[in-house]
């Protein structure tokens, strides 16, 4: 019965997208519709040789649902590397702009590329990141396998499928211009679905604890949620022109788009790559010290200062604009008392260590994760400093607000979700050890000198550019052009392309050392071995 | 008045007490006594049903 219901559905969003194939507008929605049409007539097909309504499913109570958690690691880490991959390349485009080459104008340009890099490596990257280890840990902390069944399955393909038509969406041009949420109507509709699924599953599973109480992890993992689905839901209001074609208008306009885009923008980096990888943290690194989080009351207190400062913190990324001096002035003040939450919170992580320091010289695995903690602690101080007005004002619109971002996004999101990698695929494969830890070694180095290449050089350029921007001659004139500052910017960018790929190479090399680790390490002989004595 | 108006002297005045009192009482809770041993407790929930989940009569032990 179930089968002839989702045959009939497959069948009919089949033929839709040949029908939104046909009469599309735009190549952008044209190539969408097609990517549809094939995935649900796979989809069909599969249902159809698979239909078997008699079948009886075995009962799975007894054990977790890790078949989506290994998944989830897979893509985590192939999406990194591509994602990282076309940050290089858009880097060293902007270093030597004959990599903008003819004949693919219009495609892989700087401009089409950049928004592919960053909702790659944000969403594809750290969403899948989020995804697996969300999952992994609110089973663990509930004590109970995953909710809803194979509604897991759904989100974690059905994310796939809005990462993919947003990738092709972004090269052939179909994008509403709204930084960190371009793609277009039909694909925030998709996300939407996606992510209403995701928290019945996540919010079903903390329902169904065995456990009395919510451990820390899951309410940050929760917070990140639902928080994302509001912003989401309200900065992608917008009016298709039609619905064979990409083009939306949006709802609001002017300043109140603007300040709608940058409470969606900051609270992206504040409850996606900041709530979400905290819950992580908060699991990951108390496994890996064994030992449990350092103060519980604190992280208690940190998880309301962090929600609660965050959401007002946007305005402070349009400073000296239409917006009102007071929004503006709201969140500045904000942001520099979140200092305080961010800060509780690198503590806590970092104390967890206290009585078990020694592991950072034997353990790469931890080190990785101290490390992510402290590049978290360090952005969390830069953030609040460049968001006062008078910092801003030289700083705004500089490549050192890219290497501010970088120094996050790279040391904080990057080296955590590394940390959780490690120590999941033992686990999840059931080996006894990772295959190599002088990889991971070497993986640690590279990564970190090549952040500390890119945010160094991004303080460079950044700050110079600034100061270049801004300097007068006796007579009040502008000394320099634009062209100028793009000039004397070059040097800079090419450290800048060298460091990424030095965290490329890290990446890579983790790649293998997992691959490795599931290929030629022997299997751990009973997995009752880590259950504790009762 | 306005919409606009009524809704920004809402925000700034009882919204603001409200969502300070919920953030000083989540303080005064975490403080509260008692909450030591809870708390340690719940701190060690990672280290419980790693590899399954917790079973019925496992749980009735506990409560």
């Amino acid at each position: 019965m179930t089968n002839s219901i989702k045959l009939v559905a497959l069948g009919l969003i089949t033929l839709f997208g040949a029908i939104a194939a046909n009469y599309a507008r735009d190549l952008a929605y044209m190539v969408n519709a097609l990517v549809v049409m094939l995935t649900a007539g796979g989809l069909f097909l599969w249902t159809l040789r698979n239909a078997d309504d008699s079948a009886t499913k075995p009962d799975v109570s007894g054990e977790y649902m890790d078949g989506v958690v290994r998944y989830g690691v897979i893509a985590t880490a192939f999406w990194g590397v591509v994602g990282f991959l076309v940050g290089i390349v858009i880097a060293f485009q902007l270093a030597f702009p004959v990599l903008n080459f003819e004949w693919s104008q219009g495609i892989l340009n700087f401009g089409r590329l950049r928004p592919l890099h960053t909702s790659a490596v944000i969403f594809a990257f750290g969403g899948n990141a989020l995804l697996a280890t969300s999952f992994y840990v609110v089973q663990r902390t509930s004590a109970t396998r995953l909710w809803g069944g194979n509604a897991a399955w759904f989100v974690f393909w059905g994310y796939q499928l809005f990462i993919v038509m947003a990738a092709l969406s972004y090269v052939l041009g179909g994008s509403q211009s709204k930084e960190y949420a371009e793609p277009e109507w039909y694909i925030d509709l998709w996300l939407t679905i996606v992510w209403v699924v995701y928290l019945a599953v996540f919010l079903g599973t903390v329902i169904m604890r065995k456990e009395r109480h919510i451990y820390v992890a899951n309410w940050f993992y929760l917070s990140f949620i639902v928080t994302v689905a509001m912003l989401h839901v309200v900065n992608n209001l917008s009016i298709p022109v039609s619905i064979w074609g990409s083009k939306s208008v949006q709802v609001m306009s002017g300043v109140q788009d603007a300040m709608t885009q940058w409470w969606y923008g900051h609270n992206a980096v504040g409850f996606f790559l900041t709530a979400g990888f905290l819950g992580m943290m908060y699991y990951f690194i108390p496994k890996q010290a064994e030992r449990p989080v350092y103060s519980y009351k604190l992280s208690i207190i940190h998880f309301w200062a962090l929600i609660f400062l965050y959401i007002w913190a946007g305005p402070h990324h349009l400073h000296y604009t239409a917006l009102p001096d007071w929004a503006s002035t709201l969140g500045m003040v904000f942001s520099v008392v979140l200092w305080m939450p961010s800060w509780g919170g690198m503590i806590n992580g970092l104390m967890t260590l206290s009585g078990a320091w020694d592991k950072l010289r034997t353990d790469p695995v931890i080190r990785m994760m101290v490390i992510a903690v402290g590049f978290y602690g360090m952005s969390t101080f830069e953030g609040p400093m460049m968001s006062i007005k008078a910092v801003n004002s030289l700083s705004h619109y500089t490549d050192w607000t890219i290497g501010h971002v970088h120094s996050g996004a790279l040391g904080w999101n990057g080296m955590i979700t590394f940390g959780a990698l490690y120590f999941l695929v033992p686990k999840l494969w059931n080996r006894e050890r990772l295959y190599s830890l002088s990889m991971v070694s070497w993986h640690f180095w590279l990564a970190t000198i090549g952040i500390v290449l890119y945010a160094a050089s991004m303080w460079v350029t950044g700050i110079m550019e600034g100061l270049m921007w801004r300097e007068v001659d006796a007579n009040g004139f502008l000394v320099n052009s634009f062209a100028d500052t793009v000039a004397a910017k070059l040097p800079m960018y090419i450290v800048r392309g060298l460091g990424g790929v030095l965290f490329l190479a890290g990446a890579v090399i983790m790649c293998v050392n997992l691959w490795l680790t599931v290929t030629r390490q022997p299997a751990v002989q009973s997995n009752n071995g880590l259950v504790p004595a009762e | 008045m306005d919409t606009y108006s009524i809704l920004r002297e809402f925000a700034d005045s009882w919204m603001l007490l409200a969502l300070f009192s919920f953030f000083v009482g989540v303080i005064l809770w975490v403080f509260r006594p008692g909450s030591r041993r809870t708390y340690a407790d719940t701190a060690d929930i990672p280290f419980r049903n790693e590899t399954k989940p917790a079973q019925a009569d496992q749980v009735a032990k506990e409560a």
